[in-house]
C-alpha cells in the first residue's frame, strides 16, 4: 500500500494529499521506507545522506502544486532542517542558518524535503566517487557509477524514493546522471532558477536542475522552482512561462541534430537508439535536419580553465575562521593550509590548484583570458544555429552509458564525460536528458537543447518523444 | 624651503583615497552599515560568505558613487565589471573582495585648487570594505569583527601630478569639501569613512621619467598625510644623494614616533589572480539613469563661491568661509534671501551664528534661529528700528525664544529711540553725572565724544541711535 | 608552460593548501596532463568574440538600500563558529605586523 504511494506522478501525489486521499505524513513514511529498503548493508544504495525524520513535513505548506511530494535535496543546497555538506570533510556537520531559494519556493508549493543525497564533493566530478562519504551505486546495476556529481539525487529518483529530486548542474551533473539512471533530468536557462542558497562551484555555469521520473514531473518542479529572486543578482526577471505543455504534434518544428555530438568513436548502440528516437520525432511531425556547431570539441578544455578558475576563489571561504571544522595549528596561515588540505579531497585541491594556475601572474591571458573567448565562441555557434530556423537540437547526452565504479582513474578521461552536456552550461541555454532506451540493460539518455529561456519548446519536443516512444525508453 | 623641493629635487605624489559610501545598508546585502554596533551584529550569510550566499548590489550605493564622479569631472562608463580580488586574510570573509579592475565605474576627472591647480584623477571604482582585525583583545588570538564587511566604498585614484606635500593637504581638503557637498560619504578618518594611502617619489628637478615610488598607510589625518611625505621624500633624497638606490615597498606611518617605516611584507609579491566576478553581470548605467543622477548633483564650492562673491557682493575670504560646508552655505543664502543683505548676512552667519553652534556643538540643521528669523533682524538693524548693540541682544534671546525678532525688540524695549526729546534728556543725565568730560568736550576736546556716545549708548541701554547722538553730541562741542 | 614543482608550491600557498612534499609530484604530473589539452586553444582564431558577447550582456538587477533585504541568520553565531567570544570569531594571533591595509 505504502509503496504505491510513490509510485504515481509528482502531480498525482499532490492531488491525492489536496484531496484528503493521502496525507503528506504517509507519503513521507512510504519514502522513508523505502530509503531505509535501499541503504541497508553491503548493497547499500548510498544515496541518501541525511534523511529527514518523519516529521519533516509540519514546515511545508498544507496544499500546492507539489503537496505532500518527497524531495530529494543535493547536498549542496543550504537547507534548515538538514545538515548541508557538500560531500565534504570541510562541511562536516554543518547545518545551514538559513534556506535556499529553491527550497524555500519548493516548501511553499507543498512539498517535503526527504533528505539530503550524496555527490561528488562541491559537485566536482561525473560519478559520485569523489564523495568524501563513499561513492553511490547505480540501482540498475549496483557495481557502476551513478552519474555525477548529482548522483545521489538520480538514485533516489530512479530507485522510487522521491519522484522529484533537485540536483544542480555546473557541466552536466543532472543531465549526465539521469542518463545513466534512466531518468529526467533538466539544466535550466542560466538564471532562470535562483542560485541563492546553491553552494558555488563555479558561478557562471552553476545552475539549479531538477530530476523527474517522468517529462511532467520535471517541469512540474521547474515550474516551482523558476522565476526571479532579489538574492541573486544573475536571476533573470523574465516570466516564467508555462512549461508543463503536454504531448502534441510537432508539426513546423525544425529538431536540429549536430555532427559533431555524433562522432564516429560514438558507441554504435548509443547511436542506434538516438536514430530510433529521430526516427519518432519524425512521425511526430518534425522536421529533421543535420547542422554543425563547430567548436563543440573545445568545449572540455574552456571548462576545465573556467570550472576551476571560479572554484578557486569560491571555495576560499572554507578557511576555519567562521564555521566548519578548524584544524588548529600554530598561526594562522599554518591554520588555513591545514583546514584546507584536510578538508578538501584530492579531485577539489586539483582543480583549486589548477583554478588558482590559470589565473595567477603570466598565465592569465594565455588560459582564463583564452577560455572566455572561446567560450563565447561555443555560444555564437548556438545563437548561429537557432537563428538559422532550427528550434531545438537532439544529441546523445553520454557518449556511453554508465560506467563501472573505479573503472576511470584518470582525471582528464572523467572530464571528457561531460562532453556532450558541457556546451549548455559554457552557453548558458537549457537543456534536458530523458531515457531513449537501453544498451544491455543500461539507459541511456537523449538530449534536447533550445535557445535561452525557450525551455516550453524543449519540454514540448521531450513530452512527444516521451510518447512516441512509450515503454520503449526503458528497453 | 618649502616642502616639495630640496634644493634640485622634486617630489612626485599620488594619492589613493578610500571613501565610504554614506548607505544605510552595506554594498552588496541588507545589513546595517551602522558604526560601532556590538561586533558582528550587522552581519548575515553574505557579508559572512555563508556557503550558497550571493552578493546583490545596493542601487544608493552606485548612485552615490556616480554622483561623486560626476562632481569631480569624471567620465562615467556605461557598462563596469565587478571583480574578484584574491587573498586570505581572516577579515575578508569570502577570501576575495569584490572591487573593480580594469573596467572601472569611471576615468578621468580632476580636483581644482583654490588657486587654480588642476590635479588629475586616473580612475574612480567601486569595492567593498573588509572586516575589523582586533589584536590586542585576547591573549594569542586575533579578534574578528565583521560589521564593516561589506560596506560600499569608492577608491579614487589620483594622478602623480602632485608635487608637493601643503599641495597634497589642499587636493584632500578639496576632494573633502567636494564629497560632503553632494553628501556622497561623511568623509570622517576618525571613523574611517575616509582613507588615504600616499604615493611617493623624488627626483631631480628637470627629469621628466618617474624613479621608484613607495606606497604610505596607515595615515589617519590629513596633517600626518603632509608629515610623512615629508619624512619620505626626505628619506628618498638622502638615499640618492648618497648614491643609493629606492625599493618599491609599502611604508607605514607610526603618528605616535612621527616616523614612517617599512612594512613587514611577506615573501614574494601579491598576487592577487584578478578575474571578472561572475556573481554580478555588468553595471549598465543608462543615459536616463545618468540624467537622473546629474540632476541631483548639487552646486559645488567653487562655483558656489564665485556666485555669493559675484551676485551677493560677499568678500572672497568670507565666500570660503561659508561654503565648506554645504548646510552652512544653504543657511546663509536663506538668511541673505530674507535680509536682502549679502555682506551683513555673511557677517551674521560667520560671527554670531558658527559662534553659537561652536559654543552648543551643534549643527545648522537644528540650530534654534531659523534663516528667516535671523534675516528679519538683519533687515531691522538695515532699517534703522535696532541698533547692531541690541540686535545682538535680540539673537541671544532667539537662541531660547522663538519670538519674532521685532517682537522681542518690542518686548523687552529695545527698539532703536531716535526722538530727540528723549535723546537729549538721556546726554543731559550724562552731562549731570560727568561734569569734567563734559566740560572738556564742550572746550573742544574732541577725542572724548567716543566715550561720551558711549555713556549715552549705556544710559539708554542700547536703544538711542548712536547717529542721532553723534549730531547732538557735535552741537555741544566747540568747534 | 610545463608546471614544475615550484610553481605547484607556490599556487599552494596562495590558495591556503597544505600539500606533503610526497604529493608535490602527482598534482604536477596530473596539472600537467590536462594543460596539455587546454594547448587546443592557443590557435583558435578568438579575439573580440569574449568582448562581444560581454556587450550583449543584460546589466544586473540592483536592490534597494533598505534594511529588510538581509536574510535573517536562524542559528546564532556562536552556534557553527569554530572559536567565538564576546561576540568575536577568534583566530590564531596573526603576526604584528601583517600588512594591515592589505588589499583595503
Amino acid at each position: 500500500m505504502t509503496a504505491s504511494l510513490l509510485d504515481g506522478a509528482a502531480a498525482a501525489i499532490a492531488a491525492d494529499v489536496n484531496a484528503g486521499r493521502t496525507s503528506a505524513a504517509a507519503v513521507l513514511a512510504a519514502s522513508l521506507e523505502r530509503v531505509a529498503a535501499t541503504h541497508a548493508g553491503a548493497e547499500s544504495l548510498n544515496a541518501v545522506l541525511h534523511p529527514a525524520s518523519p516529521g519533516a513535513e509540519a514546515g511545508s505548506a498544507a496544499s500546492g502544486a507539489l503537496a505532500g511530494v518527497p524531495v530529494a535535496i543535493k547536498d549542496n543546497f543550504a537547507t534548515l532542517s538538514l545538515p548541508t555538506g557538500c560531500g565534504s570533510k570541510i562541511l562536516e556537520g554543518w547545518v545551514s542558518p538559513y534556506e535556499a531559494t529553491a527550497i524555500r519556493k519548493l516548501r511553499e508549493a507543498g512539498a517535503v524535503v526527504m533528505g539530503k543525497t550524496n555527490m561528488d564533493e562541491f559537485a566536482m566530478g561525473s560519478s559520485t566517487e569523489n564523495s568524501a562519504y563513499g561513492p553511490s551505486k547505480n540501482p540498475l546495476d549496483r557495481s557502476r557509477a551513478p552519474g555525477g556529481s548529482s548522483g545521489g539525487s538520480a538514485v533516489a529518483v530512479a530507485a522510487g524514493m522521491a519522484p522529484i529530486a533537485l540536483g544542480s548542474e555546473t557541466g552536466g551533473s543532472v543531465r549526465q546522471p539521469a542518463a545513466f539512471c534512466g531518468i529526467v533530468g533538466v539544466k535550466p536557462t542560466y538564471g532562470r532558477v535562483s542560485r541563492f542558497g546553491l553552494v558555488a562551484f563555479a558561478s557562471s555555469l552553476d545552475c539549479v536542475a531538477p530530476f523527474g521520473r517522468t517529462v511532467d514531473d520535471a517541469a512540474l518542479a521547474m515550474e516551482v522552482i523558476s522565476g526571479h529572486d532579489p538574492h541573486d543578482a544573475t536571476s533573470s526577471t523574465s516570466d516564467v512561462p508555462v512549461m508543463r505543455v503536454g504531448a502534441a504534434s510537432l508539426e513546423g518544428l525544425v529538431i536540429g541534430v549536430p555532427k559533431e555530438y555524433f562522432p564516429s568513436s560514438l558507441d554504435p548502440a548509443v547511436k542506434a537508439l538516438c536514430d530510433r528516437a529521430l526516427d519518432r520525432l519524425r512521425a511526430a511531425g518534425a522536421t529533421v535536419r543535420e547542422v554543425s556547431l563547430p567548436h563543440t570539441a573545445l568545449a572540455i578544455p574552456v571548462y576545465y580553465i573556467i570550472a576551476p578558475a571560479e572554484c578557486s576563489a569560491n571555495l576560499a571561504r572554507f578557511d576555519g575562521v567562521r564555521y566548519g571544522p578548524r584544524m588548529d595549528a600554530d598561526g594562522v596561515q599554518a591554520m588555513y593550509a591545514a583546514t584546507r588540505a584536510k578538508g578538501f579531497g584530492p579531485e577539489v585541491t586539483r582543480r583549486i590548484l589548477l583554478g588558482t594556475y590559470v589565473l595567477s601572474a603570466g598565465y592569465y591571458d594565455a588560459y582564463y583570458r583564452k577560455a572566455q573567448e572561446v567560450r563565447a565562441l561555443i555560444a555564437r555557434d548556438f545563437t548561429e544555429v537557432f537563428a538559422s530556423g532550427v528550434h531545438a537540437l537532439f544529441t546523445p547526452t553520454t557518449p556511453t552509458p554508465a560506467f563501472k565504479l573505479g573503472a576511470i582513474s584518470d582525471p582528464y578521461e572523467m572530464y571528457l564525460s561531460d562532453i556532450f552536456t558541457v556546451t549548455a552550461n559554457l552557453a548558458g541555454i537549457p537543456g534536458m536528458s530523458l531515457p531513449i532506451g537501453r544498451v544491455d540493460g543500461l539507459p541511456v539518455g537523449g538530449q534536447i537543447l533550445a535557445s535561452h529561456f525557450d525551455e516550453p519548446t524543449m519540454f514540448r519536443v521531450a513530452y512527444a518523444l516521451e510518447a512516441a516512444l512509450g515503454a520503449e525508453a526503458h528497453r | 624651503m618649502s616642502a616639495g623641493t630640496n634644493g634640485a629635487w622634486e617630489m612626485v605624489v599620488g594619492l589613493e583615497v578610500h571613501v565610504q559610501l554614506k548607505t544605510a545598508t552595506k554594498a552588496f546585502c541588507g545589513c546595517s552599515t551602522s558604526f560601532g554596533d556590538a561586533p558582528n551584529a550587522n552581519t548575515c550569510p553574505v557579508c559572512l560568505a555563508l556557503p550558497g550566499a550571493l552578493p546583490v548590489l545596493n542601487e544608493r550605493a552606485v548612485e552615490l558613487a556616480a554622483r561623486a564622479a560626476l562632481a569631480l569631472g569624471c567620465t562615467l562608463h556605461e557598462r563596469s565589471i565587478f571583480a574578484r580580488k584574491n587573498y586570505f586574510y581572516p577579515d575578508l570573509p569570502k577570501g576575495y573582495q569584490i572591487s573593480q579592475a580594469d573596467r572601472p565605474l569611471a576615468t578621468g576627472g580632476q580636483v581644482i585648487l583654490a588657486d587654480g591647480t588642476r590635479l588629475g584623477i586616473t580612475r574612480i571604482h567601486m569595492e567593498e570594505d573588509a572586516g575589523k582585525s582586533v589584536h590586542d583583545r585576547f591573549a594569542g588570538m586575533t579578534a574578528i569583527d565583521l560589521n564593516r564587511s561589506g560596506v560600499p566604498l569608492i577608491e579614487i585614484v589620483g594622478e602623480p601630478e602632485i608635487r608637493s606635500s601643503a599641495q597634497a593637504g589642499a587636493y584632500l581638503r578639496a576632494l573633502r569639501e567636494i564629497l560632503l557637498y553632494c553628501e556622497v560619504s561623511d568623509v570622517s578618518m576618525e571613523e574611517g569613512s575616509l582613507r588615504v594611502d600616499a604615493n611617493v617619489s623624488a627626483r631631480p628637478a628637470g627629469e621628466t621619467a618617474f624613479r621608484h615610488r613607495t606606497e604610505i598607510k596607515n595615515l589617519n589625518s590629513f596633517s600626518n598625510v603632509e608629515r610623512a611625505l615629508e619624512l619620505e621624500f626626505a628619506r628618498h633624497v638622502a638615499t640618492y644623494e648618497a648614491g643609493g638606490t629606492i625599493a618599491q615597498q609599502t611604508m607605514l606611518f607610526d603618528a605616535a614616533k612621527q616616523e614612517v617605516r617599512p612594512a613587514r611584507s611577506k615573501e614574494g609579491s601579491h598576487d592577487y589572480r584578478y578575474f571578472p566576478e561572475p556573481d554580478l553581470p555588468p553595471l549598465v548605467l543608462t543615459d536616463l539613469w545618468l540624467v537622473a543622477q546629474r540632476a541631483t548633483l548639487p552646486e559645488l564650492p567653487a562655483a558656489r563661491r564665485a556666485r555669493l562673491v559675484g551676485t551677493l557682493g560677499v568678500p572672497a575670504h568670507d565666500a570660503e568661509v561659508l561654503t565648506a560646508a554645504r548646510d552652512v552655505a544653504d543657511y546663509f543664502e536663506a538668511v541673505a534671501a530674507a535680509a536682502g543683505d549679502g555682506k551683513a548676512s555673511a557677517n551674521w552667519v560667520m560671527g554670531e551664528v558658527l559662534a553659537a553652534l561652536n559654543a552648543s556643538g551643534g549643527a545648522i540643521g537644528g540650530f534654534p534661529v531659523g534663516a528667516t528669523r535671523l534675516g528679519s533682524l538683519i533687515a531691522l538693524v538695515k532699517g534703522g528700528a535696532v541698533s547692531s548693540t541690541a540686535a545682538k541682544a535680540i539673537f541671544q534671546t532667539m537662541l531660547t525664544d522663538g519670538a519674532e525678532p521685532k517682537a522681542i525688540a518690542d518686548r523687552d524695549g529695545l527698539l532703536q529711540v531716535g526722538d530727540d526729546g528723549a535723546l537729549e534728556a538721556w546726554i543731559a543725565e550724562v552731562w549731570a553725572e560727568h561734569p569734567d568730560e563734559a566740560a572738556r568736550f564742550a572746550a573742544g576736546e574732541k577725542k572724548l565724544q567716543g566715550v561720551l556716545v558711549g555713556l549715552v549708548m549705556k544710559k539708554s541701554k542700547g536703544r538711542a541711535d548712536p547717529k542721532k547722538v553723534n549730531q547732538l553730541l557735535g552741537a555741544r562741542s566747540a568747534s | 608552460m610545463a608546471v614544475t614543482p615550484e610553481d605547484v608550491r607556490h599556487v599552494a600557498q596562495l590558495a591556503r593548501l597544505g600539500i606533503a612534499e610526497a604529493e608535490l609530484a602527482t598534482y604536477v604530473g596530473q596539472l600537467n596532463g590536462i594543460l596539455g589539452h587546454m594547448e587546443v586553444l592557443q590557435g583558435v582564431p578568438s579575439a573580440g568574440a569574449a568582448a562581444a558577447a560581454d556587450a550583449a550582456r543584460e546589466g544586473m538587477t540592483r536592490r534597494p538600500d533598505e534594511l529588510g533585504h538581509a536574510v535573517p541568520l536562524e542559528r546564532r553565531r556562536e552556534d557553527f563558529a569554530p572559536a567565538m567570544r564576546d561576540g568575536f570569531f577568534l583566530v590564531p594571533r596573526l603576526a604584528t605586523h601583517e600588512d594591515p591595509g592589505e588589499g583595503a
